[in-house]
């Protein structure tokens, strides 16, 4: 009578202590797992927060004759970094302004407001935005309306007769160019 | 035969039972209202967005490259495609206009109040999953409007600080707008989102069966935890309804009618665009959201300068702890709205608000019309007897853009003042330096225009005033010249 019972407790006690290693073990084991494709999941889909090096790169925009004096002119570039789906997305414009010799004003085409398309306006020598009304003077500073400052500029530079550009990336108010 | 068939599946998959559990559920009989139709509408609205979706998934490539011409192809080639379009456009239109109604009921009814404050927040969780659905799906009809709604969302995201940047190439899947962000707002809305509202949805029905719903409010019966289950529960056993047919009857007589309201406007008034391809480079584009964030759209117009960044990123936040807090807020007491003055008074305003802003939004009077200056005629009554300098200068205020923000004869831009009688508000020499100078909204015009001008300019618009009216003086120069201001149009 009494081995009996030590022995139903002892198996009980065997029993409850190899459920118990069970229960750790499986714990244990599928956190693993779920680090395991939780980390390449997670990295995959925030790869595009990280934030990289400076994407911008060198763009030619086109020969310098095509830029007239003191006149500002819509050009287009292709973005550097494209895939090959991005189709006419990739091809992005901007505003030259040639004021003298070899010196430029190349603006975004992005109101600094809320990102729209601005409109160059040779009479009046403003910008305008078609969203809220943000107007911009020709060199670029803020004339009217909500936007918080003067157009973005691109840095440029002259290299054999031609106009480049650094460029890259859509600006806005956290990453001016 | 038939029976013994049906019983036997009955038997194996438990039908009866669970149609018991569901839709045979007892339910107050005040409960079985034409006010309490709206959220099974809403539902109803989004299982037609699902299937109709899923239709357009068939022709739909979601490629930057491709997915204008698929929209087109669905539009104008593929059988019936304008239809599936047009009703997966206005189920969209549908089930945002009926979700606001059943959020309004809803509130008004008091039946976020204990013990169904679960319900409320699974319900604010899918008020959030439907706007973004509406704001994924537009940008899935790729044209220039999703492209530059991208670019305002972009914008927005690179106001938020420190981590501006980074959430702008999350947002949009790299450093431009392009193939990537296309892929990412498609996984977002065929996927992700909808998932989400499936599963939410189950939260919210299975609430609405294990804390009953709500019981038509009565004035002056107040909400209090510890007997509010007793009396429900009372309520039911006196005069509980099953839910089937007693208010399903009304919700599908409102089903029908939605599903009928959405198909005749689909057929009447077709698809929304898709208006132009998304090429950036073309930029005589005037971006416009669709109607669900026009207020929005609008609101960023007309907000301060100074505070628009600050509201927009804290706004949002502060609206999403009201609503969540609500319920705990404002969990017990009354829940007639006949006794809560405070909570009528902030849906009306609300409402109010938001439609008075998506009318704005929808008319852009702050918005340049852009061809104004070279589309809008000046009108023959205001150059008609005019002396050569003036007419000089009504060519002048053409040629400078002006009418781009100014109107003439209600013609032009409206982001300024109208110039139809400006000569009976500002002298010659308040106009000579509001156009030299700028000011109040307006560029300044001095670089750009010559002396010679600006003096033409200002003479034709002290003619702008009517016969009866005499034109502006400055009191400080007595007997100025005012031999052309008393002139009468004919």
């Amino acid at each position: 009578m009494a081995i009996n019972e030590n022995e139903s407790n002892r198996t009980a006690h065997s029993r409850r202590s190899r459920r118990g290693f069970l229960l750790k073990l499986s714990v244990a084991l599928n956190l693993l797992a779920a680090a395991l494709i939780g980390v390449p999941v997670i990295g995959f889909l925030l790869s595009s927060f990280r934030r990289r090096a400076r994407p911008g790169s060198w763009i030619r925009l086109g020969a310098l004759e095509t830029f007239p004096e003191n006149q500002t002119r819509l050009a287009t570039f292709r973005n550097p970094y494209t895939r090959p789906w991005d189709g006419t997305t990739a091809d992005i414009p901007c505003w030259v302004r040639r004021t003298d010799g070899e010196r430029f004003q190349v603006f975004a085409i992005n109101c600094t407001h809320l990102g729209c398309p601005v409109r160059w306006f040779q009479e009046s020598r403003l910008f305008m935005c078609p969203c809220h009304g943000g107007v911009f003077y020709e060199d670029g500073s803020h004339a009217a309306g909500p936007p918080p400052r003067g157009l973005y500029e691109y840095k440029y530079k002259v290299e054999n007769g031609h106009l480049w550009i650094e460029g890259g990336y859509l600006p806005t108010l956290a990453e001016p160019t | 035969m038939l029976r013994r068939i049906a019983l036997w599946i009955d038997d194996r998959l438990h039908l009866s039972k669970m149609f018991d559990a569901t839709a045979g559920h007892p339910i107050p009989a005040s409960a079985a209202s034409w006010f309490y139709v709206f959220g099974s509408g809403t539902l109803l609205c989004f299982v037609i967005q699902i299937i109709t979706g899923i239709c357009l998934a068939f022709i739909y490539v979601p490629s930057a490259s491709d997915a204008y011409a698929s929209l087109e192809y669905l539009t104008f080639k593929q059988p019936l495609g304008w239809l599936l379009r047009a009703i997966h456009y206005w189920g969209s239109n549908f089930m945002v206009a009926i979700m606001t109604v059943h959020i309004a009921q809803v509130f008004l009814f008091g039946a976020f109040k204990y013990p169904r404050e679960l319900t409320w927040i699974s319900g604010v969780a899918l008020l959030f999953c439907t706007l973004g659905m509406a704001f994924t799906g537009q940008v899935l009809r790729f044209d220039q409007d999703a492209y530059w709604g991208l670019g305002i969302g972009a914008a927005v995201m690179g106001r938020v600080p420190l981590i501006g940047a980074n959430l702008v190439r999350l947002m949009l899947g790299g450093s431009i707008i392009a193939g990537e962000t296309l892929s990412r707002f498609f996984t977002l809305h065929v996927f992700l989102i909808p998932g989400l509202i499936i599963a939410l949805v189950s939260l919210h029905l299975r609430l609405v069966l294990t804390k009953g719903i709500n019981e038509f409010p009565t004035p002056g019966k107040l909400v209090e935890k510890d007997a509010y289950d007793e009396e429900y529960k009372a309520l039911l056993k006196k005069e509980g309804v099953p839910f089937f047919p007693n208010a399903a009857g009304k919700d599908l007589v409102f089903a029908g009618l939605v599903t009928t309201g959405i198909v005749l406007c689909a057929v009447y008034f077709g698809p929304k665009g898709p208006i132009g391809a998304p090429d950036p480079t073309l930029i005589d584009t005037t971006p416009r959201p669709d109607f669900f964030f026009l207020s929005l759209f609008a609101a960023l117009a007309l907000l301060p300068a100074y505070s628009e960044t600050f509201l927009l990123l804290t706004a949002p936040i502060v609206m999403i702890v009201i609503l969540l807090a609500l319920p705990f807020i404002s969990g017990t007491g009354e829940k007639s709205v006949r006794r809560r003055p405070v909570a009528a008074l902030s849906v009306i305003v609300i409402l109010m608000a938001l439609v008075t802003l998506a009318y704005l939004g929808a008319r852009s009077p702050w918005s340049p019309h852009m061809n104004a200056w070279s589309g809008d005629a000046v009108p023959e009554k205001f150059v008609k007897g005019r002396s050569p300098l003036e007419l000089r200068g009504a060519v002048t205020l053409q040629n400078k853009q002006c009418r781009n923000c100014h109107s003439l004869g209600g013609e032009g831009g409206q982001r300024g003042p109208a110039l139809d009688n400006v000569a009976t508000r500002l002298t010659s020499g308040q106009l000579v330096r509001q156009v030299i100078q700028g000011g109040g909204n307006m560029p300044a015009y001095g670089k750009n225009l010559s002396p010679a001008e600006v003096a033409a300019l200002v003479a034709f618009m002290r003619t702008l005033h009517a016969p009866n009216e005499m034109p502006a003086r400055d009191s400080a120069v007595p007997g100025q010249p005012g031999a052309r201001e008393t002139r009468t149009v004919k």
